[in-house]
């Protein structure tokens, strides 16, 4: 009964989403104070009802009733409390519904804090967003419902995927479609203020808070998945370049674009164009990469069971939702002028450059993820793009980015003024050139002329970006949250290059055979197997090892791999033995039955792998800190 | 400079950038791309020799032969028509099975022995390769699974 | 202003190719069976708990379902009841494929869940299963009299597959058989 009361609720929440968008887009353009005034209402029902339906799913998974189609495929009554919760989104039905309420909530976001803005303009913002969520609430109800029936109900579900069964991809989803979908906010205030030809600067000071806050949130999504990756799956990896993880980092590219050219926008009124655009192009790879991993044209570990009708459906959701702003744009953009110039060095060129060289390398990922796709269209052939063309492409725009962001973060805007801090940038890039020369002339033994010159750049960020608030404080000036936020987010952002150069280069990692007694030995690390067990978990039993690891002689970490079964889906999975330790990560996984009493044993040392999250969780956190800054919420709405 | 010569300045400089950066994508792009082939292409001599390519199709069942208690592995990729020996030394995935879908990545020698550095099985019992699935359709019929995640498959 | 209809022309372009890359998908991870409409492959194996031989050439001349089937196989037990069903509908034999299993597993199977099959034929090694382009367990063929494969479903029968799909295809198809929904 509550599961059909859901499902009503998301029929009615579809009703006030036509309403949204028919009263917000209709009564802006007609100027009829009346019927803008039912959007606020409307939204908030919205919301309301499509809380009730996710709501309605999740008592039915907490209550295992299994006579719910969508339950028994993806939960099991030997399943955990916490993973019945998180396995609403487990499956392709209910992480839609997921993405349906994180938009409305989005909305609903919207609605009540803009209150200082114009009505016909917030009209229009929920209007956009109601055409989103109309478009998704069809989706959901005509092909992906997740309330159906499953009659005669089976006396137990098929438990949820066990690589799923975990904590932090409990919380990837959410974040993620936060990340997604916040660009939504986003992409409606840029429509809007098409539609209402407002397109001077204000449009860009209340589109800044909100996207930064989606940027965090996709930041922290993304880093969660890749930590994930890295524990769960198995083998070690944090990053693959698979298609879904590339959806994911697109929108995240153009959106880093994004932010920064909003506040060439706000601040100075130029790009104003190019900033639309970003704006629509960040919600559009979001959405594509929505089709990408829900149609099935692409296959991956993270995709959903290929269904075509779906394809379909989302294909041309997405052909009249972007097609209709890109439209718009061809029709509105060629009104927009920036009068104002500025000078080579100023703030606005190394913005610019930097949203050239962050677009060139959005664009490189989209090639290398399209690929196979339009090789297999036009019929040449099956290919595959890995590691081998994403790395050496992706580096090609980044380096000089990091070079421009540590000299750029220092520049004025309009003028060039970096003289009054030259000396700092000076007194950084030598620190960070002699560290480079160290690491050259072997003061480590570095394996690749990359790793020094990527290390260098890391510190140099990381010191240029702590330059200016240090400075402010050592002379008593003021440090509002915006520039908090952006030194932080910068210094992340070289924390986050030196973790992953040291990653990169300094990984130990080999493939042992071992008998319980014996060791092998990993770079100077050894490995020691010293005991097998079998243990059992509420819904898997496991065959469980017992490594030693040494450095030099002296022992460094204790690991417990393990090789579960879990019962209901009867697959086997590996679940890595990690030691996470401040500087390092010494891991170890159990392979298989050699034989002869060996087992398989893949041994890896990474060292400071745990800071690459660690800084993108800081990026996140500088970005929020940045979006809370007063002047947002100033009421005036002049430019 | 005028401001006309330094917008022409800048025009000039982002088109340069752009382009030798889609230079040198492309060619890495030609570079490292790998191509996929089934046993009956391999057979065939269609797979280059010198060159890293993606083998796939299903493990043959009785193939898979391990000197006990070492990395080392041999066993055989079919499409049903024609056998691919494959040699890998590491840890395989947790699916890697007889009778089940795989993809190596590897060179073939020229003994036509394929040697793989990386074994990519079905990640969940969900997930068959879509190269395999159409090259395994090629030659053999039978249905893959509509709704797969309502099926399994026995172990070995 | 061509130059603003740019993103638009290479998006209507994009767009063409993830069509043509939804019409394909189906493609990818639907095998539509070569079997359909060819000559069943013939088998001779052991049938489940004698000594005896099967050969299904010993069907020849009529209808009849395979069933492939595994006690490892949890949708199998959801399509049990379906399958006691259309063996109490007696409207054709059914052969049971028992995959790559322990034969005191499949007889503890069959004893405590009923027995729906004519015949039990034991594929240990899974041969055959190969023969008939066995991808995974449940799978269900239906042979006509000409012994040519007439159709296969993949999945657990269900009682809209077996009234939409078998039954419409068996020729005078008596009365479908009873379970309403």
């Amino acid at each position: 009964m509550i599961v059909e009361l859901g499902h009503f609720a998301l029929i009615l929440s579809l009703m006030a989403a036509i309403f949204t968008a028919f009263f917000g887009l209709l009564g802006a353009h007609l100027n009829r104070a009346e019927w803008m005034a039912v959007v606020r209402p409307s939204t908030y029902a919205q919301f309301t009802l499509v809380s009730l339906a996710l709501l309605a799913l999740g008592y039915a998974f907490v209550q295992n009733d299994f006579s719910v189609l969508y339950v028994a495929t993806n939960s099991n009554s030997a399943l955990p409390v916490f993973y019945r919760v998180s396995a609403i989104w487990g499956g392709h039905e209910g992480s839609l519904l997921l993405w349906l309420w994180i938009l409305v909530a989005w909305s609903t976001a919207v609605a009540l804090l803009s209150q200082g803005l114009p009505a016909s303009f917030t009209a229009r913002v929920l209007g956009v967003l109601g055409i989103i969520a109309i478009g998704f609430m069809l989706f959901t109800l005509a092909t992906s419902s997740p309330f159906e029936r499953l009659l005669p109900a089976p006396p137990d579900g098929r438990d949820l995927n066990p690589l799923l069964q975990d904590p932090a991809l409990a919380v990837h989803p959410p974040m993620l479609y936060a990340g997604y979908v916040g660009f939504a906010v986003a992409f409606a205030f840029a429509c809007a203020a098409m539609l209402e030809g407002r397109l001077d600067q204000t449009w860009a000071r209340w589109t800044r808070p909100w996207t930064t806050i989606a940027w965090a949130f996709l930041s922290v999504g993304i880093a969660l998945g890749s930590w994930w990756a890295y524990y769960e799956l198995g083998w070690g990896g944090y990053w693959f370049w698979d298609p879904v993880e590339n959806a994911s980092f697109m929108p995240w590219l153009v959106g880093t674009a994004l932010i920064h050219s909003l506040a060439v926008t706000e601040k100075r009124g130029l790009f104003k164009s190019w900033t639309l655009l970003l704006a629509i192009l960040a919600f559009s790879l979001s959405l594509l990469g929505t089709f990408l991993v829900r149609s099935g044209v692409l296959v991956s570990v993270h995709s959903f069971a290929a269904d075509p009708e779906r394809g379909m459906f989302i294909l041309a959701f997405l052909v009249l939702i972007i097609g209709g702003a890109l439209t718009l744009y061809a029709w509105r953009a060629p009104l927009l002028r920036s009068a104002a110039g500025f000078e080579f060095t100023a703030r606005e060129s190394f913005l610019l450059f930097n949203n050239i060289l962050l677009v060139i390398a959005a664009a490189a990922v989209f090639a290398g993820t399209m690929a196979p796709l339009i090789s297999d269209a036009l019929g040449l052939g099956t290919l595959s793009v890995g590691r081998q063309y994403f790395d050496p492409v992706f580096l090609l725009p980044t380096l000089p980015l990091l070079a421009l962001a540590a000299v750029g973060i220092h520049s004025g805007w309009k003028k060039g003024r970096l003289s009054d801090r030259s000396r700092a940038i000076w007194v950084t890039m030598i620190v960070s050139l002699a560290l480079m020369l160290a690491l050259v002339l072997g003061a480590w033994d570095g394996p690749k002329l990359l790793t020094p010159l990527a290390f260098a750049l890391g510190i140099w960020l990381v010191l240029s970006a702590l330059i200016d608030p240090w400075e402010r404080w050592r002379r008593g000036l003021s440090l509002t949250p915006a520039i908090i936020g952006m030194a932080l987010a910068h210094a992340a952002l070289g924390l986050f290059v030196l973790s992953i150069t040291a990653v990169e280069s300094y990984t130990r990692e080999r493939d042992l055979a071992l008998a319980v007694g014996e060791a092998g030995t990993v770079g100077e690390f050894e490995y020691r197997l010293v005991g097998m067990e079998t243990v059992e978990g509420p819904n898997y039993d496991a065959l469980r090892a017992e490594v030693l690891v040494y450095e030099n002689g002296d022992l460094v970490g204790t690991l417990h791999p393990e090789k579960r079964n879990y019962w209901v889906q009867r697959s086997v999975m590996t679940e890595a033995g990690i030691d996470m330790q401040w500087t390092r990560d010494i891991f170890a996984a159990l392979g298989e039955d050699l034989g002869a009493g060996r087992w398989s044993v893949r041994a890896q040392v990474r060292p400071l792998i745990n800071y690459v999250w660690f800084a993108a969780f800081l990026m996140a956190l500088g970005g929020v800190i940045a979006a809370a800054d007063r002047r947002y919420r100033r009421k005036d709405t002049s430019a | 400079m005028t401001p006309r010569q330094r917008r022409v300045t800048l025009v000039v400089g982002i088109l340069a950038g752009v382009s030798i950066a889609g230079a040198l994508a492309l060619s890495a792009f030609r570079e490292n791309v790998m191509f996929f082939f089934d046993p009956s292409q391999v057979a065939a001599g269609e797979a280059p020799i010198d060159k890293r390519f993606r083998l796939g199709g299903m493990v043959r069942p009785g193939s898979v032969d391990r000197q006990a208690g070492s990395l080392e592995l041999q066993f055989v990729v079919t499409d049903f028509q024609q056998d691919v020996p494959v040699r890998y030394s590491g840890v395989v995935p947790d699916l890697f099975r007889e009778n089940q879908g795989v993809v190596a990545h590897g060179r073939l020698g020229t003994d036509g022995i394929f040697v793989a550095d990386e074994i990519l099985a079905k990640h969940d019992e969900n997930y068959m390769p879509p190269e395999v699935a159409r090259a395994i359709k090629d030659k053999h019929g039978g249905v893959m699974p509509a709704n797969p995640d309502l099926r399994s498959v026995p172990e070995t | 202003m061509m130059r603003f209809l740019l993103p638009a022309g290479v998006f209507a372009a994009l767009a063409l190719v993830l069509f043509i890359g939804v019409q394909r998908a189906p493609e990818k991870s639907v095998i539509p069976s070569a079997l359909i409409g060819q000559p069943a492959p013939q088998f001779e194996l052991p049938i489940l708990g004698t000594n005896d031989g099967f050969n299904n050439a010993s069907l020849q001349g009529q209808w009849y379902l395979l069933n492939v089937w595994g006690t490892w196989c949890p949708e199998c037990v959801n399509e049990h009841q379906m399958l006691l069903e259309i063996a109490r509908s007696q409207v054709l034999p059914m052969i049971g494929l028992n995959w790559k299993d322990e034969d005191a597993a499949a007889q503890r199977w069959l004893t405590q869940l009923g027995d729906p099959y004519d015949v039990v034929a034991v594929d240990r090694d899974g041969r055959v299963a190969i023969d008939w382009g066995v991808y995974g367990a449940p799978e269900t063929f239906l042979i006509n009299d000409r012994g040519l494969v007439e159709y296969k479903h993949v999945g657990a029968m269900t009682l809209n597959v077996w009234r939409e799909q078998f039954l419409t295809r068996i020729p005078r198809a008596p009365p479908a058989t009873g379970g309403e929904r």
